[in-house]
């Protein structure tokens, strides 16, 4: 079997054997990289040599390339968030989840596609145009992570990373047949993850299956002086805290997430898994997240505004593209600013810019804003209440499969409704898994979401992870053809 | 106008003055926070506002502030929270600046302000943390603006006072208080010329008795106090004339011009940015300990009004003398020091309020530049007034010292600057000089004591003004009226 076709935890087992070199898990990636990119479109840059150190003190076992959302930066390589306005900036730094990794000697494959600056949950918006789904290449692969989410599932990447504000990693994940996690707000570092909403934004593994995610979150995650929302807590060791069993364990389904609207197959799927559940020990209890209705708009309210200053630095004055004015205009500094963002920014990055300076705006703030806020609020507190009575909460990720590639592109709204059942674990900060629980009919995967207390991922992992074992969904891999 | 118009307005002046923290580094990165450097050399990714960068908040500079609350009476909010302020302008590399809104660190507090009138409190609207944007330079010869984002991130307090003000002496005179408060708290060099001091002044006016305030004037560009008087009180005129004339006043902000002395108007009210003030989510609000609150009010230095009051009274000043030392904190610590070793305090004042002042005013420097001791300069006050060096030779002695860093008794023995007061010595010059200018000794034989100084004079040119001048005095007298 090509190298590329393994898991992370295979390979480092291989690598500590001296079965495998680095160099050649390397070379089958890039292989596979040259057969299927090209109809895929999961990079946007795939980097030529990789350097990997000799001699470390853990031998490298753990020298298997990643790849890394095009909005994390990595240092001397373009990090461009898939937008014409950053498209040449080269960040000086590594982001710390960069740094971390390269420390352990896990070098970075390439930059994968994604939805300008994260805006998005199809990977239609990028400036590089589309990324497809493995599964079927007329489909998207969710977004706004999709770019790493397909990598790993057309296994051209043993693991990625990505980020998740309102279901980036989730969603694509369920799209894609793969695993995805988005930690706890603060549980990882946000230092060189260019930002979308910073009280959303979370990095987070994408990977082949839990093991994987529990070592990769391992890896990444901890309190970063360098980022101030980061949280001092330990970190335990994910993939040791796996394998005890769920006796005990109560879990919590919400029927407001089993609604009209989510598509009867991944019903019957969701269903199906949470039965697969009940047989591993896990005790099930109806629950109710009673401001679940508001959470799409809240989410549109904050992430907007927070996006709208966010995004206020790309102005052409420092890096990125710098336009003059056409000849009409005067060639003052506002001018400028004017140009450069009218022809920088794609349609959605405007769409998100107008929406929440509108809704920072003095008269609008209190009634859009604040109110957000507010719900914000009550939407936490009905995960605080929940989490006093059970140990994880289950429901789909996604009430839908993989749409088809420009079903939605003119829909902004039903596009929004995609993330419907992400955004709350964004909201209220806790953690959330997605992974496969089947398929649809027409062969297209279907997610399942578990969501955990604040800091509880190991909890969450383990469930995640005796499901995925008991279900077998994770050795299902798409039958990608050579492209003609 | 006259007297009578001018009596039909009061006057109502607030102010917002900037003041820089002279931290080691910038309020939310690792760069140092120094003036004057080459452009762009005190950067880094995060005050350059690069895209994946995040702030962090130092703690000096948070500690700074607590200190200003206190020091102007401020209620201090434990509760530290962040807001931006969004508006686009190139010296702004995020887009936003990182203020507080509507948790400014000290709010309602108050100084007292001494002028001639007497004294009057002006109360403080809020003291809040900011990061300080960074500088334009236009380059007039290749139509270029230049930026330079050294100052970007400095730590920066804005302190905003209540309209409480009714004259533009009295803007001046709080402005001054406002500045040796805060000189003393040493957290800032106060340099309005490095801009680590910035005045914006709000001005208006109404009918005398009026409750409800006029439409107000911001005025900008202010480079110094003597600037913000000048500008309020051409304001005050433009207004007055306004009102006189029935015309309306218009709420704008206007920018002093300091060649042509007037302002000139900058933008209106309708052209007034809308901030869209939101909560600074990369920094996680959190609420300071009252301890820490309670620490730094214990370590607060005595305030200025204090200290002049102890030093009148626990060295006898004269109100003067005590008024000039507590200008300069430096000055006045330097003289409480000096006065440990050294028990004629009135001697040590005019020592430090003559030659050393002088020195400073001249050379354009701080007291800590002019690599001064204590220790130093008592030995060298001890000279003059135990008489081995005339006061004129200990002025030499003390420039001598501030260049060669050399302590008074060796630069005497070094340079033999010693008084001759050895009297076989001094009667051989004296006897010399008598020989010589026997007019002047003949007419003070004949009682004409005015000849006195001229022959003193003669001796002293002949020993180099090492003699003593009062025993020469008492010499020459002694050979010519007792001989």
């Amino acid at each position: 079997m090509p190298y590329n076709e393994l898991t992370a935890h295979d390979l480092s087992e291989l690598l500590q054997k001296g079965d495998v070199t680095p160099e050649a898990v390397y070379q089958d990636l890039r292989q596979q990289i040259l057969k299927h990119d090209n109809s895929v479109h999961a990079y946007v840059r795939v980097n030529d040599a990789l350097s990997f150190k000799k001699d470390t003190a853990d031998k490298n076992t753990l020298a298997i390339p990643i790849a890394v959302k095009h909005n994390i930066c990595v240092k001397g390589e373009e990090t461009a968030c898939c937008s014409n306005i950053l498209k040449g900036f080269k960040p000086p730094y590594d982001a710390t989840v960069i740094q971390k990794l390269k420390n352990r000697g896990i070098p970075v494959l390439g930059h994968t596609n994604m939805d300008e600056f994260a805006f998005g949950s199809s990977t239609e918006n990028s400036c590089y145009g589309p990324t497809r789904n493995p599964w079927n290449l007329d489909c998207v692969p969710g977004g706004s992570s999709g770019g790493s989410a397909a990598a790993v599932a057309a296994q051209e990447a043993i693991w990625a990373i990505g980020s998740d504000t309102g279901g980036s990693i989730r969603q694509p994940a369920s799209f894609c047949g793969v695993v995805g996690v988005k930690p706890t707000y603060g549980r990882v570092s946000r230092y060189g993850l260019i930002a979308f909403a910073s009280s959303l934004d979370q990095i987070g593994p994408i990977t082949k299956d839990v093991r994987d995610a529990a070592l990769l979150l391992n890896l990444i995650a901890g309190h970063d002086p360098r980022d101030s929302t980061s949280a001092d807590i330990p970190v335990p060791d994910y993939p040791a805290l796996l394998d005890k069993d769920l006796h005990g364990l109560k879990v919590g389904i919400p029927h407001e997430y089993f609604v009209e609207g989510l598509d009867p197959e991944v019903e019957t799927a969701v269903k199906e898994a949470i039965e697969a559940l009940k047989t591993l020990g896990v005790q099930t209890v109806d629950i109710s997240l009673p401001h679940t209705e508001y959470c799409v708009a809240t989410y549109y309210i904050i992430a907007t505004a927070e996006a709208s200053s966010n995004l206020a630095r790309y102005d052409g004055v420092r890096h990125g593209l710098r336009c003059r004015p056409s000849q009409t205009r005067k060639n003052s500094i506002t001018d400028m600013f004017e140009e450069t963002r009218a022809r920088g920014f794609g349609e959605e990055c405007k769409r998100r810019v107008m929406l929440g300076t509108f809704s920072l705006s003095s008269g609008y703030y209190d009634a859009f804003y604040l109110r957000g806020q507010k719900v914000r609020t009550l939407i936490k507190q009905d995960f605080d209440r929940a989490f006093k009575e059970v140990d994880a909460i289950v429901m789909p990720t996604s009430p839908t499969t993989a749409f088809k590639i420009g079903e939605k592109a003119n829909d902004p709204l039903s596009m929004y409704l995609s993330d419907i059942y992400t955004i709350s674990a964004n909201l209220s900060g806790i953690p959330a898994v997605s992974m496969p629980c089947g398929f649809s009919k027409s062969g297209m995967p279907i997610g399942l979401q578990i969501c955990a207390k604040p800091f509880d991922e190991a909890t969450m992992l383990r469930m995640a992870y005796h499901y995925e074992q008991k279900a077998g969904w994770y050795k299902h891999k798409p039958g990608l053809e050579e492209k003609r | 106008m006259t007297a009578i118009e001018q009596e039909k307005f009061e006057t109502v002046i607030g102010l917002e003055v900037h003041l820089q923290f002279h931290t080691k580094s910038k309020i939310f990165c690792a760069c140092a926070n120094q003036f004057g450097q080459a452009p762009n050399t005190n950067t880094c990714p995060v005050c350059l506002g690069l895209p994946g960068t995040l702030p962090v908040l130092n703690k000096t500079a948070l500690e700074y502030a607590i200190k200003v609350g206190l020091a102007l009476h401020c209620e201090i909010n434990t509760f530290i929270k962040f807001d931006r302020k969004n508006y686009y302008y190139p010296d702004l590399p995020k887009g936003y600046q990182i203020s507080q809104y509507d948790y400014p660190i000290g709010r309602n507090g108050y100084i007292d302000v001494l002028s001639e009138q007497g004294a009057k409190r002006i109360r403080i609207h809020r003291a809040h943390l900011e990061e300080d944007a960074g500088k334009l330079i236009h380059d007039s010869n290749n139509k270029l603006s230049l930026v330079d984002y050294n100052r970007t991130g400095t730590p920066l307090m804005e302190i905003v006072s209540e309209p409480d003000m009714r004259a533009p002496q009295e803007a001046y005179d709080y402005l001054n208080t406002l500045k040796l408060i805060l000189q003393y708290l040493r957290v800032s060099d106060c340099d309005m010329e490095k801009g680590s001091l910035r005045c914006d002044a709000n001005i208006s006016l109404r009918p005398a008795g009026e409750t409800k305030l006029g439409v107000k004037s911001e005025i900008k560009n202010l480079n110094s106090f003597r600037a913000v008087k000048a500008a309020l009180e051409y304001e005050v005129t433009r207004h007055q004339r306004l009102l006189l004339a029935g015309k309306p006043v218009v709420q704008e902000t206007r920018l002093w011009d300091e060649q042509e002395q007037v302002t000139h108007a900058m933008r209106s009210k309708e052209e007034a940015h809308d901030y869209r003030y939101f909560p600074e989510p990369d920094l996680v609000p959190f609420t300071a300990s009252k301890n820490v609150v309670e620490d730094i009010r214990q370590s607060l230095p005595e305030a200025p009004q204090d200290k002049l009051a102890r030093l009148k009274k626990q060295y006898e000043l004269a109100d003067y003398d005590a008024n000039i030392l507590v200008q300069d904190p430096d000055l006045s610590d330097f003289f409480e020091e000096c006065a440990k070793g050294f028990k004629s305090y009135k001697k040590i004042c005019n020592w430090i309020n003559g030659p050393v002042l002088q020195e400073m005013n001249q050379k354009k420097t701080s007291l800590a530049d002019l690599n001064l001791s204590a220790k130093n300069f008592i030995e060298l006050i001890e000279k003059v007034e135990e008489g081995t060096v005339s006061q004129l030779v200990g002025k030499d002695i003390f420039k001598k010292m501030l260049d060669t860093g050399r302590a008074a008794s060796e630069i005497i023995e070094s340079e033999g600057l010693a008084q001759v007061s050895d009297h076989k010595a001094l009667e051989r010059f004296v006897d010399q000089v008598i020989a010589n200018n026997a007019k002047a000794a003949q007419e003070i034989k004949d009682g004409k004591m005015q000849a006195l100084g001229f022959l003193i004079g003669q001796t002293m040119k002949l020993t180099q003004g090492k003699a003593n001048p009062k025993m020469l005095g008492d010499l020459i007298k002694r050979r010519l009226l007792d001989g």
